[in-house]
C-alpha cells in the first residue's frame, strides 16, 4: 500500500472534498499552520481560488459568518489555525453553532467544520498551545474529531464535511510529517469508531491526537520490558466509541489514558469517568491519567517538555498499572 | 406620511400586521401575568412599525435574523402565530418543539432563520446567509434586527467591517430604542446614532423615525433595491421605543413617566390609523374591526398553545446531533 505523509493525506482530502462539492468553502489560513509544506496549497488555490477566502483577523465575525452560511446551505471549513484562537469565536461556536439544531427543534442544520491545531508545539507558550477540545466536549451539539495518522486525517476530514453537524476538527502540528499507509481508494471514516492502533494484552492505553504517536513509541519501548500494550485511538470524542474501549479492558483489565488536554475536566477525565461508571468491575487496578499538568503552558523548552504527556510519563503510568 | 398615492389595500395589510403583533404580545404578557407562560420574555410593544415596515419589502426566500425581542420580527416575516405561541408556552407543537422559547424563535418555513438570546449574536450569522445568497445568485438578501445595545459589542463591529469589505447583501436594521437592557444608551456610548458606525465602515446608512411605518417601509424599499442589485450592505437605524420594561416583570424605574407619555403619543399603530383617517380612507369602525380580528386570532393561538401537549422528557436528547 502507498505511504503518505500526514500533510499530504490531509491536502489530498481537501482537494477531493473541494472537487466533489461546490458548497465547500475554505475560510482562513492554509490548514497546514506555519509548516514548510504549506506551499502545497498553491495548487488548490489555482483550482479553487474563488472558494478559498481570506478574512480579516475577526475570528468572531468569520466563524459566525461560516455558521450562518452553513445554516443557509453551504458547507464551510474554517481554519482557526492556532486552537486557542477559537476563544475569540467562542460565542458563535459554543452558543450559536452548537445549540442551533436542538434549539430550533430540528429545523436548523449547521454543517460547518472548525479546524484547529491544538497542543504543545515547541515554544507556543500559553496563548498558542491550547487544547480547547475538552471545553468543547462540554458543549452538546458539536462533534469532535481528532485524527492521529495520515489515513485517519483523510477519512475523518471527509466525514466532518459530510455530516450535518457542526464539527470541531482537532489537528496537531507535530503530526504533519508523520508517515503512514493511505489506500488509494480511501473512503470516509465514520465518526464514533475507535481504532486499535496496536494490539496488546497487558494494558489498554487510550490516547488521542499526537499523543497516539507518543503512546505507540512508549508501547514499543515497553515491549522490550515484556509489557504488551494495546493502544486505542477513539478518533472522535463526539460520538464516542466506549464499546471498543470496554472490549479491550475486558482483555487487559488495566487502563492508562494519555491526552494533551489539561488534567482537570480534561479529555482523560471524561474517559476515565465513563470507564469507571460502566467498566469498573473489569478493572484490576485504578485508572491512570497522563494529561498536561494544570498550568498555563510555559514557553521554555524544558518547562514545556515537563508538563505534557511525554513518552516517559506514559511509560511510568503503564509500568505502575502492571506492577 | 409619504406624499405619494398610497395603496389602501397595502396599508390595511400593514396595519393588520402591526395589530397582530401588538395583540400577540399583549396576550403573551397577560398569560405571563397569569403564570400560564413562564420563562424569560422580552416584549417589543411600541416597536411594531420597524418589524412590519421592514419585512413588508422582503421576499419569502429572504433571510431574517432577530434577537431576544423578536416575536414581532417573526410574525412580520410570516411565522404562524399558533406555533409561535405554542413555542413561547413551551409546548411540543411549538416551532422549536419547546426547546427554544421566546428568545430563540426559529421559523425557517417563513424565512425567519433564527433569533438569539445573545445581544448581537445573529449579526455574524446574517453575514453567512448573505454570503450563501451571493454564491447562489438568486438575489436574496439577509436582514438582521438588533438593538442599540448591540452597537457596543464585538460581533457588530467585526460584521460591519466584513460585510462592507465583501459587499455582502445584508441589511442591518438597528432598532434604537434608547435603552440597552436597563440603562440609557448615553450610559453605554458617546455615539448617539448607531448609523455613525456604519459610515465608519463605509456602509451607506440612514436614520429614520422607527415609529412611522411608512418611513421605515420607504427606507427599506430603497435599501432592498440596492442590496438586491449587488451594491453591498446597507444600514438602517430606526428610532423607536419599547413601551414595556426590558423583560416582563421589569419595573423599569429607570425610565421617566414623561418620556413614556411622549412615546405613547407616537404609538406607531395609532399613528398609521390617524394618517389613514385623515385621508378618509378608513374610519373608526374599520380600525375597531382590524383590532378585534387580530385579538380573535391571537386568542385562538393562545387556546391552541395551551391545549397543546408538553414535550416528552424522554425525547430531550433527540436533535442534539444528527
Amino acid at each position: 500500500m502507498r505511504e503518505l505523509a500526514y500533510y499530504e493525506a490531509k491536502f489530498e482530502a481537501l482537494e477531493e472534498i473541494m472537487a466533489a462539492d461546490q458548497r465547500v468553502h475554505l475560510i482562513n489560513g492554509t490548514f497546514l499552520s506555519l509548516s514548510p509544506h504549506r506551499h502545497v496549497f498553491q495548487t488548490l488555490k489555482s483550482k479553487y481560488g474563488e472558494r478559498m477566502i481570506s478574512p480579516p483577523i475577526s475570528e468572531l465575525g468569520f466563524c459566525g459568518l461560516a455558521t450562518g452560511a452553513a445554516m443557509a446551505g453551504l458547507r464551510p471549513i474554517v481554519d482557526l489555525s492556532t486552537g486557542s484562537f477559537i476563544f475569540e469565536a467562542w460565542p458563535q461556536v459554543a452558543n450559536e453553532a452548537a445549540n442551533a439544531y436542538s434549539m430550533s427543534g430540528g429545523q436548523t442544520r449547521v454543517p460547518v467544520v472548525f479546524h484547529l491545531f491544538h497542543g504543545l508545539r515547541g515554544g507556543g507558550a500559553a496563548q498558542h498551545s491550547g487544547s480547547p477540545q475538552a471545553m468543547l466536549w462540554n458543549c452538546p451539539g458539536l462533534e469532535i474529531a481528532l485524527p492521529s495518522s495520515p489515513r485517519d486525517v483523510k477519512g475523518l476530514l471527509k466525514t466532518a464535511v459530510a455530516t450535518d453537524n457542526p464539527t470541531i476538527f482537532v489537528d496537531h502540528t507535530r503530526l504533519l510529517d508523520t508517515r503512514g499507509e493511505v489506500p488509494e481508494d480511501d473512503k470516509a471514516i465514520p465518526f464514533g469508531v475507535a481504532d486499535v492502533k496496536r494490539k496488546g494484552g497487558d494494558v489498554t492505553l487510550i490516547a488521542t491526537s499526537y499523543t497516539v504517536q507518543v503512546g505507540l513509541q512508549a508501547a514499543a519501548q515497553l515491549a522490550k520490558e515484556s509489557i504488551d500494550v494495546e493502544v486505542i485511538d477513539p478518533r472522535t470524542l463526539v460520538p464516542f466509541d466506549l464499546a471498543a474501549i470496554l472490549t479491550s479492558i475486558e482483555k487487559t483489565h488495566r487502563v492508562v489514558i494519555a491526552d494533551e488536554t489539561h488534567q482537570s475536566c480534561g479529555v482523560a477525565a471524561e474517559i476515565a469517568a465513563r470507564i469507571a461508571e460502566t467498566g469498573f468491575d473489569k478493572l484490576k487496578t485504578r485508572i491512570r491519567r497522563v494529561s498536561t499538568l494544570d498550568v498555563p503552558v510555559p514557553y521554555s523548552p524544558p518547562l514545556e517538555a515537563h508538563i505534557g504527556p511525554s513518552e516517559a510519563r506514559i511509560m511510568d503510568a503503564v509500568r505502575a498499572a502492571v506492577a | 406620511m409619504a406624499k405619494k398615492k398610497e395603496n389602501l389595500k397595502e396599508l390595511t395589510a400593514l396595519l393588520r400586521r402591526m395589530w397582530l403583533i401588538r395583540a400577540f404580545e399583549e396576550k403573551v404578557s397577560a398569560l405571563y401575568a397569569e403564570r400560564q407562560i413562564v420563562g424569560l420574555l422580552h416584549l417589543g410593544i411600541g416597536q411594531e412599525a420597524v418589524a412590519v415596515g421592514a419585512c413588508s419589502q422582503l421576499r419569502a426566500d429572504d433571510y431574517v435574523y432577530g434577537g431576544h425581542r423578536s416575536h414581532g420580527h417573526a410574525i412580520a416575516k410570516g411565522a404562524d402565530i399558533n406555533r409561535l405561541m405554542a413555542e413561547i408556552a413551551g409546548r411540543a407543537s411549538g416551532y422549536c418543539s419547546g426547546k427554544g422559547g421566546s428568545m430563540h424563535i426559529v421559523a425557517t418555513e417563513a424565512g425567519f432563520i433564527t433569533a438569539t438570546g445573545v445581544v448581537g449574536g445573529t449579526i455574524p450569522l446574517a453575514l453567512g446567509a448573505a454570503f450563501a445568497a451571493k454564491e447562489r445568485k438568486k438575489r436574496q438578501v439577509a436582514v438582521v434586527f438588533f438593538g442599540d445595545g448591540a452597537g457596543q459589542a464585538g460581533p457588530f463591529h467585526e460584521s460591519l467591517n466584513i460585510a462592507s469589505l465583501w459587499r455582502l447583501p445584508v441589511i442591518f436594521i438597528c432598532e434604537n430604542n434608547g435603552y440597552a437592557e436597563f440603562t440609557p444608551l448615553s450610559a453605554h456610548t458617546k455615539v448617539a446614532r448607531l448609523a455613525q458606525h456604519a459610515k465608519t465602515y463605509a456602509i451607506p446608512a440612514s436614520t429614520v423615525d422607527g415609529n412611522d411605518l411608512l418611513a421605515v417601509r420607504d427606507a427599506m424599499q430603497k435599501a432592498v433595491a440596492k442590496c438586491r442589485a449587488g451594491k453591498g450592505p446597507i444600514f438602517v437605524e430606526c428610532l423607536t421605543h419599547r413601551m414595556r420594561g426590558h423583560y416582563e416583570g421589569d419595573p423599569a424605574k429607570y425610565r421617566e413617566l414623561s418620556q413614556l407619555a411622549q412615546w405613547k403619543a407616537k404609538d406607531p399603530i395609532a399613528r398609521l390609523a390617524r394618517a389613514l383617517k385623515n385621508k378618509k380612507v378608513m374610519n373608526d369602525k374599520g380600525f375597531a374591526t382590524i383590532e378585534r380580528e387580530a385579538r380573535e386570532l391571537v386568542d385562538k393561538a393562545a387556546e391552541y398553545a395551551l391545549a397543546s401537549p408538553w414535550p416528552d422528557p424522554d425525547a430531550v436528547d433527540t436533535q442534539v446531533t444528527s
